[in-house]
């Protein structure tokens, strides 16, 4: 990955709170799993941004390297990398998803 | 296309000690370890873990999707315990 893409992606997570790397857009997400992942959010009733890796292809692959994690989606809260759609599903029946966005939007 | 039998292999290869299942189309997969290796490690690092082991598979996409389920023996026999 080059040093520019990284820096790019870095921004990206940094100026976030929630951010989400996903196929497709929040109003027709592309992938089932990207798509689990955009509804778990519209529940939360939480503000959160997407990156169409679909429509920017460098980051599509250089997402996979910049968080070691070889699929989409992918969610950032508060510049971490919390996990896929599977992670999500599971923070989200525990409970602790809910809480990691609060902490994040009041901070 | 891979059938289930050799993702379960290339996961095993990595994680001798652990049980693993795993089920899916020949694109798509969900799989479910329960191993001592994950004591003490966030779902993140064991799913990343796993991914490690299967990582030329998914580079190529001739896996498409693996869904993860991660367990430590102890956390798997809590969850057993509710199935």
């Amino acid at each position: 990955m080059t040093p520019e893409l990284k820096a790019k992606i870095e921004k990206l997570v940094q100026e976030n709170k929630i951010l989400v790397f996903m196929k497709g857009s929040k109003l027709m997400p592309q992938c089932g799993f990207s798509n689990n992942v955009v509804q778990i959010l519209n529940t939360l009733g939480v503000p959160y941004e997407t990156v169409d890796v679909l429509a920017e292809l460098d980051i599509r692959q250089g997402i996979k390297e910049y968080s070691n994690w070889p699929t989409i989606p992918q969610i950032y809260i508060n510049g971490e990398f919390i996990g896929g759609s599977d992670i999500a599903i599971e923070l989200y029946q525990s409970g602790e998803l809910q809480q990691m966005v609060e902490v994040a939007l009041a901070s | 296309m891979i059938n289930p039998q050799q993702v379960k292999t290339m996961i095993q290869e990595q994680f001798p000690e652990a049980q693993v299942e795993v089920a899916g189309d020949g694109e798509h997969f969900e799989a479910v370890i329960v191993s001592p290796k994950f004591e003490g490690k966030s779902k993140v690092k064991q799913h990343q873990m796993v991914y490690a082991a299967v990582n030329d598979a998914m580079a190529s996409e001739v896996i498409h999707a693996l869904s993860l389920k991660t367990y430590t023996p102890e956390a798997w026999q809590t969850v057993a315990g509710k199935i």
